[in-house]
């Protein structure tokens, strides 16, 4: 009996929602209607600095077109996560189908960047432009129509840094130091298939997320290495290069991208002392010569609460605005027709991120786009990232074709990307 | 049965019962109809799906008196183990499985989990048993997070989409709302029903005095252990519905703060009745989607840390027992007038 | 591995619970008079390594030698006052209820958790360590090793010996003693047994204090420290035996060795050696190793 009442409740829901949906695409038309943006950027927990410095940057930019394209005003809806992909969820929901909004941007952290894409693919006529999150399989494997992402993920910022390593620096042997999980691993395997295909042989020591005390690994570092390279982030990161400092190390370092962020770099400590010249890759730098780049850097710094520079999570989350933001132009703020003509229009981008890197997308609507070399130098008594070097038009799989690229397999701790040249 | 149902508790949980089944009929009459589904689905929807997991603490609480921190990682337990053999899940762990088949797998796995953390706690009991639940709760949420091979780490697994129900898909707030309601009122009914029965007779007996019942000759451990798996059945429902819900599990659905938020619901709503669960799972689900438009969304911990503490302090047993309270005096207030009448 | 790679992970898990044994004490001290677990009391490490920061940056960037020692005190202050706050205002007047107390400091932690967030925002933070016992000292056996690690251990030792004396050999210890074995009594002597609660709070919540500070120097101090070290705490203390010294040092050194050997051996497993640890323990002596059976 029960059964029968839900099953005839669900299908009256059903039609009751065919016809909403009906009704409700009129008003999207109008063009006076308010373009609704939503987006989710982790402003709660370890990693909340980098979400407030994205909404930094977003707001910048949102205001550089006076909260209004294609005579659409913008209406942005702001919501925080705390990095764990079922809040993100949650949140992404409440916009979508609460407040309506036209599209997301964000998530910040590569759970939740799974989790909305997976959430992205249940969705007709709505879109999900990536904020900051830098997981590989969010858009390498499985990808879904409805969601876009232009700003590179964590293989593709280590591009350059081990022929750099092995060839420069002259380093036959190396030891990596990383967080063992998804993030560290992408860029472990960026970093080891360029090494290792150049001769060079690498030692691994994983530490499980959230450890706070190395000692018993940095006293496990062999004595043969000729650099260390860490792929630690945020706190994990800090705490590394402290107790690195304080057990007295003295190996050259290379830095993973998130090792050398803004956010990184402004933590007081000992271990800023040892950080000064290191190596890292990224998509971002302190200083770029750029014009574009110094642009953009003049006017993050006029927002209220800057950092000296903008943060990786701000420049990202910058990039994907900056593609919502063209696309819009592009169909002057005509989101109907399933957004049909605006998910079109952000496939076909070609501009110019803040950084000054040409970004286009590939056909998983990934970015294929410039990433830099980075030093970190004393600059009026503040440690700076400075470019010294540019990887231009770096795709997804590093060059290598996309099949054989999988054929690879997944990076994990046991797949580090090590695979020497036949 | 019929005279429960003729009694005033009986009359309320079958009118509220009605209530809901009705309720995706009201909503569109009173909001936008792509609101109505989010209500359907996101607040009351997911209100009686972390209800269901609060219901297995409350029961746990009410009628054995032991208030377990580790009910969410026992759902987390079922949640994983329907991820890790589902067919379609990202990544793919095992596989293989059906829902047909990994469902009934993960509240096994649900249920084998409760009764190891019955038997670690047996002999524990009030502050200790807290303590050392939410020991083994973290415990399990530091494994998942840092296990690559079968949790598949801080990531999570992706992609459970549920089951087909009725040739609709599990994703149509409607199923999700019938399904989880359906699922919550047989769990409810089974708990009103265990606690009559001579188990949930001696579960009462051993939380109001232990020795008694033990010299009466029952096997306290061994109850107080069942009494565990029985909650571990009910939050193993709950973890699977929470991660076809969810779309997913990683570790944050089984983290200190999820873990938190359970306990706060079951508080809020009253740790008298298994009906708690439900208010305070629906009181919670309305202030984290709302905190952003009723109060600073940044400061929303504040805000729910703020009403947790005053329900503790000023009505321990919840939002049921300011309820009761104040419908007693009510009736008090309104009773001397009528005998005021001259007769 | 090597002799000198086994020694330093024996040294590491030991300075490591040294810095846990500093923390749980705390902890203990308050449980093992009042029965109250507070759950707050990762709060009152976070509360006062924040603070103490907040003390300690602008002495340190004037380059003051006492900054971080002031940081230190300030630190330990405030956690007190906050403790003893709490105690005051809403433990107190609900003693006995213990699931009660338990519930009101999870309601406190996460509100100040959140309070701490919106103050300090989310950047990691870290005290240097003063010159003295920065850098690295040779260790026998070990090499060059941090010396603030030793310096750890030192302060650990300090913690216990002072516990120690206070319990055994004071007046206050006497009453706190037999507060422990029988409340009603002591305050049938006339022993102003609310009085007594608020020197204990104040003393546990300062050690969590203290804890946070020589944390904060060790480790980076971040948002969610308060959940880490209050389940550090709980671990210990449920290993060790609740409310005994000794068992908290047993308890803490166990803990603090499990997690770097098993670091070094198996990292991915590592984890979970502390709960099986627990575990084990539980089911041999569910009072704790020094516990007394209830």
């Amino acid at each position: 009996m029960t059964i029968r009442v839900s099953r005839r409740r669900a299908l009256q829901g059903a039609g009751a929602l065919a016809v909403a949906a009906a009704t409700l695409k009129a008003p999207a038309i109008a063009q006076n209607a308010p373009i609704r943006i939503g987006s989710v950027a982790t402003l709660e927990g370890p990693f909340a600095t980098g979400g407030q410095d994205a909404y930094r940057a977003m707001e910048m930019l949102f205001q550089a077109e006076n909260m209004t394209i294609g005579g659409r005003r913008i209406e942005w809806i702001r919501e925080s996560s705390n990095a764990q992909a079922d809040v993100a969820l949650a949140r992404a929901r409440k916009l979508i189908e609460q407040d309506n909004v036209d599209f997301i941007i964000g998530p910040l952290s590569g759970a939740e960047g799974i989790a909305l894409k997976d959430y992205s693919a249940t969705l007709n006529g709505k879109t999900i432009i990536n904020g900051g999150s830098g997981a590989a399989d969010t858009t390498l494997r499985n990808p879904s129509r409805n969601f876009f992402r232009f700003n590179t993920d964590g293989t593709q910022w280590m591009a350059g840094l081990g022929t750099y390593v092995r060839r420069t620096l002259n380093v036959s042997e190396v030891t990596v130091v990383a967080g063992d999980y998804a993030f560290p691993y992408a860029q472990v395997f960026g970093f080891s298939l360029e090494f290792c295909r150049l001769g060079g042989k690498a030692n691994y020591l994983w530490a499980p997320l959230g450890t706070t005390d190395f000692a018993s690994q940095i006293a496990q570092i062999p004595r043969s290495s000729g650099a260390l390279v860490v792929v630690h982030g945020g706190t994990d990161g800090l705490a590394f290069m402290t107790q690195y400092a304080q057990a007295g190390g003295s190996l050259p370092l290379i830095g993973g991208s998130i090792m050398a962020d803004a956010t990184m770099m402004s933590a007081r400590g000992p271990h800023r002392r040892l950080m000064v010249g290191m190596v890292s890759g990224g998509p971002v730098a302190d200083v770029i010569d750029d014009p574009q780049w110094n642009d953009f850097v003049a006017r993050y710094k006029r927002m209220p609460g800057a950092f000296p520079s903008p943060s990786i999570h701000a420049v990202n989350f910058a990039t994907n605005t900056m593609a919502a933001i063209l696309a819009l132009k592009q169909v002057n703020g005509d989101l109907s027709g399933g957004q049909a003509a605006f998910q079109r229009a952000l496939q076909g981008l070609k501009f110019k991120a803040p950084t000054g890197a040409e970004v286009s997308l590939d056909h998983n609507r990934h970015a294929i786009s410039d990433v830099f070399l980075n030093r970190i130098e004393e600059r009026n008594g503040q440690p700076t990232t400075v470019a010294f070097q540019r990887a231009t038009q770096i795709n997804q799989t590093l060059g290598v074709p996309e099949a054989q690229f999988l054929a690879l397999g997944a990076p994990s701790r046991n797949n580090p990307g090590c695979v020497a040249a036949s | 049965m019929i005279a429960w149902l003729q009694s005033r508790a009986g009359r309320w949980t079958a009118g509220g019962f009605a209530f809901l089944l009705v309720l995706p009929a009201i909503l569109p009459e009173l909001m936008p109809a792509n609101q109505a589904n989010f209500w359907l689905g996101n607040i009351f929807g997911r209100a009686i799906v972390f209800g269901i997991i609060a219901m297995s603490l409350t029961f746990l609480a009410t009628y054995g008196g032991f208030v377990s921190l580790a009910q969410m990682s026992v759902a987390g337990v079922a949640g994983y183990v329907v991820a890790i053999t589902v067919n379609g899940a990202a990544p793919s762990i095992v596989g293989g499985l059906t829902y047909v088949t990994a469902i009934p797998l993960g509240i096994v796995a649900a249920v084998l989990a409760a009764l190891f953390v019955g038997v670690v706690s047996v002999r524990t009991r009030d502050i200790y048993l807290l303590m050392i639940t939410l020991a083994l709760a973290m415990g399990f949420f530091r494994f998942v997070e840092t296990n690559i091979a079968w949790f598949n780490g801080y990531e999570g697994i992706r992609n459970v989409l549920g089951p087909t129900v009725f040739g609709l898909p599990f994703r149509d707030p409607h199923v999700i709302y019938y399904v989880s309601l359906l699922l919550a009122a047989t769990l409810y009914g089974g708990v009103l029903y265990l606690v009559r029965s001579p188990f949930g007779l001696v579960l009462q007996g051993i939380r109001d005095n232990p020795r008694r019942i033990a010299a009466l000759g029952y096997n306290v451990a061994l109850h107080r252990v069942a009494a565990f798996g029985v909650a571990g059945f009910i939050a193993g429902c709950g973890g699977v519905m929470m991660t076809i819900y969810n779309i997913g599990i990683s570790p944050g659905s089984v983290g200190l703060g999820a873990t938190i938020n359970v306990l706060i619901m079951s508080v809020i709503g009253g740790l008298g009745h298994p009906i708690g669960a439900f208010i305070g799972s629906l009181i919670f689900a309305f202030f984290d989607t709302f905190a952003a438009t009723i109060y600073d969304r940044n400061r929303f911990n504040t805000l729910i840390g703020i009403v947790f503490l005053v329900i503790v302090l000023v009505s321990p047993d919840g939002v049921i027992g300011l309820a009761k309270r104040s419908y007693a005096y009510l009736k008090a207030k309104s009773a001397p007038q009528r005998w005021d009448k001259p007769t | 591995m090597t002799l000198q790679l086994t020694l330093t992970i024996l040294l590491n898990g030991l300075t490591l619970a040294a810095l846990y044994f500093i923390v749980a004490s705390g902890f203990s001290l308050i449980f093992g008079l009042m029965r109250t677990v507070n759950m707050a009391h990762g709060s009152l490490y976070m509360v006062g390594a924040y603070v103490g920061y907040a003390v300690f940056e602008p002495l340190y960037d004037q380059d003051v030698w006492y900054a971080w020692y002031v940081g230190l005190v300030a630190g330990m202050a405030v956690a007190a006052v906050l403790g003893v706050a709490m105690q005051k205002t809403v433990l107190g007047w609900m003693q006995g209820q213990e699931l009660r107390q338990a519930l009101v400091t999870i309601g406190i932690s996460i509100i100040v958790a959140d309070q701490l967030l919106a103050n300090f925002g989310a950047t990691s933070r870290q005290f240097f360590a003063p010159d003295a016992i920065f850098g690295a000292s040779f260790v026998p056996g070990v090499g060059r090793y941090p010396t603030f690690r030793l310096f750890q251990i030192g302060v650990a030792i300090a913690v216990g010996i002072g516990l120690w004396l206070l319990l055994n050999r004071t007046k206050v210890g006497l009453m706190i003693r037999a507060g422990v074995d029988d409340r009603d009594i002591l305050s049938a002597c006339g022993v102003n047994v609310p009085v007594v609660n608020i020197v204990v709070f104040a003393l546990g919540a300062a050690l969590a204090g203290l804890g946070g500070v020589i944390g904060a120097t060790a480790q980076p101090l971040a948002q969610g420290v308060d959940g880490r070290f209050l389940l550090i705490s709980l671990v210990v203390v449920i290993v060790g035996g609740m409310g005994s010294i000794t068992g908290t040092a047993i308890g803490a050194i166990l803990v603090g060795l499990a997690e770097q050997v098993g670091q070094a051996l198996f990292p991915t497993y590592s984890v979970i050696l502390t709960f099986v640890i627990m575990v084990v323990v539980l089911a041999l002596r569910p009072q704790g190793i020094m516990g007394r059976a209830r």
